[in-house]
């Protein structure tokens, strides 16, 4: 179990990572320059709250992982 | 400690929790006749001002609210923390139903809306884990998970007394008296509630396990940095929100906000009767958050929390689907079809060009009934097809109680997730920065995760259906399913399910 909670880390990170393209590069800035207004409230919450949330939380959370901070 | 004394620190604390829950939904309750009072119609730069202080706002500054009022909690005591947040919300909400029209004061009413309703965004990030941490630290080590349930409860009953006495006041003072100036009254009721409060929990006496820590003085000089600063504590916090808080926040919003939106906006249900059949709903199941902190006592939080998350996760698309082919009128047959009403309005002088809009009644061989309005344009003497605005269908009663059962049984999984979870973020953090550690994953997890799940759903699913895609209504799923599979997975694997003591 410690092995998977440390090696899972790398999963945390590679998610992390693709959200971030995937929220910024098809679901933000495509948005962001629609032209719809709805398109550009979705954008605006997508890129100034969620992202930075999710990515920055599961890139420290998969480093912690790998780290070893949560085998116990 | 006496049961007597428990229960009036339950009663305290979750009257005051209850309010201002009810002050924070009163609001989204009546987001509809605020936009049209304090927003002009008009100017799309306001109309957007007017859609993110709706829709986003008060959830966006909750976690800020858990810093400010956490590291507060932490330094000075709960009870005197959570008598500040409780005046807050009172008052932003007092405030609220007293400021003028835009027709009255123009831009300074939707400035002052926002405003305020960042302050309830504020005050609601500060309570919530000071009465659970408060509720915690008095209860008994085995009962925790059934003590803390009673403040769980106080999210679905405040959303429901606000659907009551919204309801009330309409039925009361009739539609027209209530659009022009009754939809005040429930703010104003708050203060009366508030002051209520305020006076009971004045009466109460600082948290035990908080009292002791003061004498030794083992107090945290600097919550924050210990919390957010220190990696042995910060992992934790990461850890709450991404194995638990976070899939809570997203069963919790789809089960209570998104069901209704699918059904209201969505599927086309009357407004009056999806009200009614999300308070129903709500009514009944709101004794389980009880039943299942009680148990998450026996069973372990993790393992209650956990099965909510999955059987939630694998059951969404069965039962909206299930709503959607219940309500969907379009594979029934109609047996009788009336017009209501028709309207023309001469679109250009001189011309014979118009806008008719024509409202139309169909009633269907199960005794589903639709209120269909269109419009037609006249041209040049030809009028071209009718275009659907909107539709209101009233649903027969059969299918009615169906849908309550289908709500029904996604409160179910709220419960699962929710009534447990006040203990088991107490349990996680060690008493010194208690309030600070747990208000935030939980504020980002509701309120972020969760809060914002009804506009990114809706989106998807008005996306889908402009591209055509065949199940274009289930895709607002989309966003619950994956937070709440990274989170089941984070949560099964990382979790420790003995954790269940509460560190001083």
């Amino acid at each position: 179990m410690k092995k998977l909670k440390k090696f899972l880390g790398i999963i945390w990170i590679a998610i992390g990572l693709t959200v971030g393209y995937f929220n910024i590069m098809i679901m933000g800035l495509p948005k962001l320059q629609s032209g719809k207004q709805e398109d550009l409230v979705f954008a605006i919450i997508n890129l100034a709250i969620l992202t930075p949330i999710v990515v920055g939380g599961l890139l420290t959370f998969g480093y912690y992982a790998l780290s070893g901070d949560y085998k116990s | 400690m006496k049961q007597n004394k428990i229960r009036s620190v339950i009663i305290a604390s979750s009257l005051g929790t209850l309010i201002e829950w009810y002050d924070f939904y009163i609001f989204g309750s009546l987001a509809l006749v605020i936009s049209t009072k304090f927003f002009p119609q008009t100017n799309p730069t306001a109309a957007f001002l007017s859609t993110l202080a709706t829709f986003a706002a008060g959830f966006v500054v909750r976690p800020f609210g858990a810093l400010f009022f956490g590291r507060l909690g932490d330094l000075i005591g709960r009870k005197y923390t959570f008598l500040v947040t409780l005046l807050l919300m009172g008052g932003s909400t007092f405030l609220i139903g007293c400021i003028p029209d835009y027709n009255n004061i123009g831009f300074l009413a939707p400035v002052l809306v926002l405003l305020l309703r960042l302050l309830q965004g504020l005050a609601l990030g500060g309570e919530y884990g000071g009465a659970a941490t408060y509720v915690a630290e008095h209860a008994p080590a085995k009962e925790r998970g059934y003590w803390t349930s009673w403040i769980q409860t106080t999210a679905t009953v405040g959303l429901f007394v606000s659907l009551s006495i919204i309801l009330l006041t309409r039925n009361l003072l009739g539609v027209e008296q209530f659009e022009t100036w009754g939809w005040r009254i429930p703010f104003w009721v708050s203060i009366l509630l508030v002051i209520v409060s305020f006076f009971i929990r004045r009466k109460m006496e600082e948290s035990p396990i908080y009292s002791k820590m003061k004498i030794e003085g083992k107090t945290s000089s600097n919550p924050l940095k210990e919390s957010f600063g220190n990696r042995y504590n910060f992992k934790f916090v990461l850890l709450a929100l991404f194995g638990a808080v976070m899939g809570q926040g997203v069963i919790w919003y789809t089960g209570q906000f998104y069901a209704m939106s699918f059904i209201g906006k969505v599927c086309g249900v009357n407004g009056q009767q999806t009200d009614l059949i999300m308070a129903i709903a709500l009514l009944l199941g709101t004794p389980l958050f009880i039943l299942f902190g009680k148990l998450s006592d026996s069973f372990g939080r993790k393992k209650i929390m956990m099965a909510g998350i999955l059987i939630a996760i694998v059951s969404y698309r069965t039962i909206y689907t299930k709503i959607y082919t219940t309500i969907d009128v379009s594979k029934k047959s109609v047996t009788e079809e009336v017009i209501k009403s028709r309207k023309s309005i001469v679109l250009f002088n001189h011309s014979n060009d118009s806008l008719i809009t024509i409202v139309k009644s169909y009633t269907y061989f199960d005794g589903t009934q639709n209120d269909v309005t269109g419009t037609d344009t006249l041209s040049n003497n030809i009028i071209k097809p009718n275009k659907e605005i909107k539709k209101s269908i009233l649903l027969n009663q059969h299918d009615f109680w169906l849908l309550i059962f289908l709500v029904f049984i996604q409160i179910v999984f709220v419960t699962m997730v929710y009534g447990p979870i006040a203990a088991f973020l107490v349990e996680m953090f060690p008493a010194k920065i208690r309030y600070t550690s747990m208000s935030l994953p939980y504020h980002i997890g509701n309120g972020i995760f969760g809060g914002l799940l009804p506009l990114v759903a809706t989106y998807l699913v008005t996306t889908a259906k402009v591209n055509n895609n065949p199940e274009w209504y289930l895709n607002g799923l989309w966003y619950p399913i994956i937070v709440g599979a990274v989170c089941f997975v984070i949560g099964m694997i990382y979790l420790n399910k003995n954790d269940n003591k509460i560190e001083e």
